[in-house]
């Protein structure tokens, strides 16, 4: 038995019944073996505070060929990818996969980096504006690997997505990496994606614009998470974080969609004591609430949560005693923001809680009714919500699948025609959500039942809502728009539809025109 | 059915999108508007969107209406002439002061009917009364045409006539307001209200709709699909009136198996008004989206 010098005891090298022995070797000894190493500070303790996001790309132990992930509670207004990306090229790594919760308009600039190499795959929710265009076009040699809110969850935790470095850009946080997203000058709510890369990520790299002093506790994104912290001058821009889908809806149509979506929703029953709902992005899904809202007021009727993405609506909702509690896994405007920080019963949750098909429980499971948007809806109420009937992609699959398949309503609302084109068409050009998980179709023009809901279209019409067959709103839509053509795609697939199962939906291929 | 004309929806001519299905908001009817929301310069391009929308457009069950320029106006006779060959069902002359000016009209779509091989007084026709002046002629203007079938206020114009403003009372148009129903209910013709322009206040736009059901208004013009739903609701039986409706209705239904020639409920006679009556109630209810066939 060969003694080792510990902390002035003397140890064995194998202890029968514990096994071997790994002897204490200074307070800070292991901390280099922490993937990257750390910078000790005179008084021997470890700082996590990073002059640049070069030091930090550098310090992460970051190479070419690894995984980075990022998050989009940002939305419009992130400025964390394209700093971060840049820094990366800068630092001379290339072939990277990019893991972000989902990608937006403000994010074109990671064309020119895919182009130069530096990013090789791409996993998202969702691609919008100059990128996706580029990518429907075959910018990349790998497809895009769409995935649902629930399905990137499950991926990160089974390892199909593994996160090398996370790059995390929070509102606030202090010097050890306690962060949250309520507070500064950036406040996007609820971290609720962010939350599933700090916990399985092998490095976690925390930007923010607002240091606060030690401890900022409660801390979404524990400091037990995070290695690094760096200092920026913005990490997000407050106008762009509540832009885009969620404006507030005045469009006539849109809030005639919502009405009638209530209407349906109520006369299926569900709308009593104790119920739960989520709406998604969009103005007539928006807009809902609205109507929701007044009728439960007018009954005297409360729910017990709201779920999901959280706007001023479902805000104004909680404090009225109108909803029980609010489960935020993403906040879609300053509002929602400011409640989560301000009300006890406004609860953030991660999106392994929220949506992970294979997680011991999810809260869309918990769902009573759902009201989705979407672009196209077809014959056998498959909806698509990632590409725009010319075949490029404008969108993100989101919560869509995930909610579709847990809550015991599933309400899809769309204009039967934007512009021109029309939105229930025979088949739709890609399917993300499966028409099995979709219940009620509502349009201007009228609403549809899936045929295997019986019981739903017997409710509607005793409640004195006329449905139709989803085959007539189809020809209502073609005498509007005429038959178009068929979109010309080439052979290049360019995107794999994941089901958040991490089974594949559907394929992307390139448009040619 | 009786024609309902609680919600007239004002659309503006020179919008397509609203234009092209205006219907699915659920009004009683749609009044494609070339007059005021129109400029000039697009008087031309609104008059050919709406020809075109209703030879090609199936607006169901909706009553199709036209606001057109006013008879002194250059684009009046075009107006007219467009609209009666595309099929309108009822003309809603503006700035209506007096009987000739109905019959000035009258005369105009008479001759469109017949080099248009429309049946002889399908085109129907509607007032509105602006002015100090069209209030004092409102019976001779409800009684000038059998083609009229609705005399409407028309506020702004009227209190700018009466230097005064429009209040939240609704107080300057207390007079308006009574001589119009006066004129309507003794000439048989419908009595429409004037719109409400303050299109975020649902509050204030359900004030207005409940004084002027309550003075006797068949409806209301609208300038957005958001008030239908508010003015349906408003315009709607209650309950209680329509179980009454329907105990009638039912009453008298049984005296016919049973072969009776006097009707009575509850002690009491049914006459044939009060059945009509009945009726006219249970189709408004059903028109308000109430279950009219629900078990008591």
């Amino acid at each position: 038995m060969k003694a080792k010098d510990g902390g002035g005891r003397t140890l064995p090298e194998t202890i029968a019944g514990f096994g071997k022995v790994a002897a204490f070797a200074g307070a800070w000894a292991s901390a280099a073996n922490r993937g990257a190493p750390r910078k000790l500070l005179s008084a021997g303790r470890p700082s996590k505070l990073l002059g640049s996001i070069d030091e930090a790309i550098r310090r992460s132990g970051l190479e070419s060929g690894m995984t980075v992930s990022f998050h989009h509670h940002f939305r419009e207004g992130d400025l964390v990818v394209n700093l971060v990306m840049d820094a990366i090229a800068r630092a001379g790594i290339r072939d990277l996969t990019i893991a972000p919760s989902s990608l937006t308009n403000v994010h074109a600039p990671l064309v020119e980096h895919c182009r130069r190499g530096v990013i090789k795959r791409i996993y998202t929710s969702g691609l919008r504006g100059e990128l996706a265009e580029q990518v429907s076009r075959g910018l990349l040699e790998a497809p895009v690997v769409i995935h649902s809110h629930g399905g990137r969850s499950r991926a990160i935790r089974e390892g199909t997505i593994r996160p090398d470095v996370a790059f995390l850009g929070v509102p606030s946080c202090d010097r050890a990496g306690n962060a949250r997203g309520w507070s500064g000058e950036s406040a996007c709510g609820s971290l609720g994606y962010a939350m599933v890369d700090a916990r399985h990520a092998c490095s976690v790299v925390l930007l923010t614009d607002f240091l606060e002093d030690y401890p900022a506790i409660p801390a979404s994104i524990g400091q037990e998470l995070v290695d690094w912290v760096v200092q920026v001058d913005r990490v997000g821009d407050p106008a762009g974080i509540s832009k885009g889908a969620t404006r507030l809806p005045k469009d006539p149509r849109e809030l005639l969609i919502a009405r009638r979506a209530v209407q349906a929703i109520d006369a299926a029953g569900v709308i009593r004591d104790g119920f739960s709902f989520q709406t998604g992005s969009g103005g007539s899904s928006l807009a809902a609430v609205r109507f929701l809202r007044e009728l439960m007021l007018e009954r005297g009727v409360k729910a017990s949560f709201a779920l999901g993405g959280i706007t001023s609506q479902t805000a104004r909702m909680l404090e009225e005693g109108l909803v029980g509690a609010l489960l935020d896994v993403q906040s879609f405007d300053s509002d929602a923001a400011r409640s989560l920080a301000a009300n006890s019963r406004h609860y953030e949750i991660d999106a392994t809680c929220y949506a992970d098909p294979h997680a011991a429980g999810c809260a869309v499971d918990q769902l009573d009714v759902v009201v989705l948007s979407a672009l196209e809806i077809d014959m056998a109420f498959n909806v698509n919500v990632i590409t725009g009937s010319d075949g490029v992609i404008r969108g993100a699959s989101g919560g869509h699948s995930d909610t579709a398949a847990g809550s015991g309503l599933a309400v899809v609302v769309a204009p039967l025609v934007r512009g021109r084109t029309a939105s229930v068409v025979d088949r739709v050009e890609t399917i993300v959500t499966p028409g099995e998980s979709v219940d009620l179709v509502v349009t201007d023009y009228g609403l549809a039942v899936n045929p295997r809901r019986a019981d739903l279209a017997a409710a509607l019409r005793k409640g004195g809502l006329e449905v139709l067959e989803i085959g007539e709103l189809r020809e209502i839509a073609e005498r509007i728009t005429g038959v178009p053509e068929p979109v010309e795609h080439g052979n290049r697939i360019v995107g794999v539809v994941e089901y958040r199962d991490g089974t594949v939906i559907d394929l992307i291929r390139d448009v040619r025109a | 059915m009786a024609t309902l004309r609680r919600s007239m929806l004002f659309v503006p001519g020179n919008n397509p999108a609203l234009v092209k299905d205006a219907q699915i908001y659920g009004s009683d009817s749609i009044i494609f508007d070339l007059e005021d929301s129109v400029a000039p310069a697009e008087k031309d391009a609104a008059r050919l969107l709406v020809w075109s929308s209703l030879r090609s457009t199936d607006y169901g069950r909706v009553e199709k209406v036209v606001r057109v320029n006013g008879i002194d106006t250059p684009w009046f006779r075009e107006d007219v002439e467009a609209m009666v060959r595309a099929g309108i069902e009822v003309i809603r002359l503006p700035k209506t002061e007096g009987p000739a000016d109905i019959a000035r009209l009258e005369e105009l779509v008479g001759a469109l009917e017949r080099t248009a091989g429309r049946p002889s007084g399908s085109v129907r026709l509607m007032a509105a009364l602006e002015g100090p002046l069209a209030i004092l002629n409102a019976y001779e203007i409800a009684t000038s045409s059998k083609r009229l079938v609705a005399i409407a206020l028309s506020a702004e114009d009227f209190v700018t006539s009466m230097r005064t403003t429009r209040s939240s009372e609704g107080v300057e148009l207390a007079e308006a307001r009574g001589r119009i129903v006066l004129a309507a209910r003794a000439a048989g013709v419908m009595a429409i209200d004037t719109v409400f322009t303050d299109v975020a206040d649902s509050e204030g736009f359900l004030r207005e709709a409940r004084l002027a059901k309550q003075l006797g208004f068949d409806g209301k013009s609208v300038i957005t699909p958001a008030q239908i739903p508010l003015l349906h609701g408003v315009f709607a039986p209650t309950k209680e009136e329509l179980r009454r409706a329907r105990r009638v209705i039912a009453a008298a239904a049984e005296a016919k198996v049973r072969g009776l020639g006097v009707i009575s409920l509850d002690g009491k006679m049914i006459d044939r008004p009060i059945i009509d009556r009945a009726q006219g109630l249970v189709d408004l209810a059903r028109a308000s989206g109430m279950r009219v066939e629900d078990k008591e």
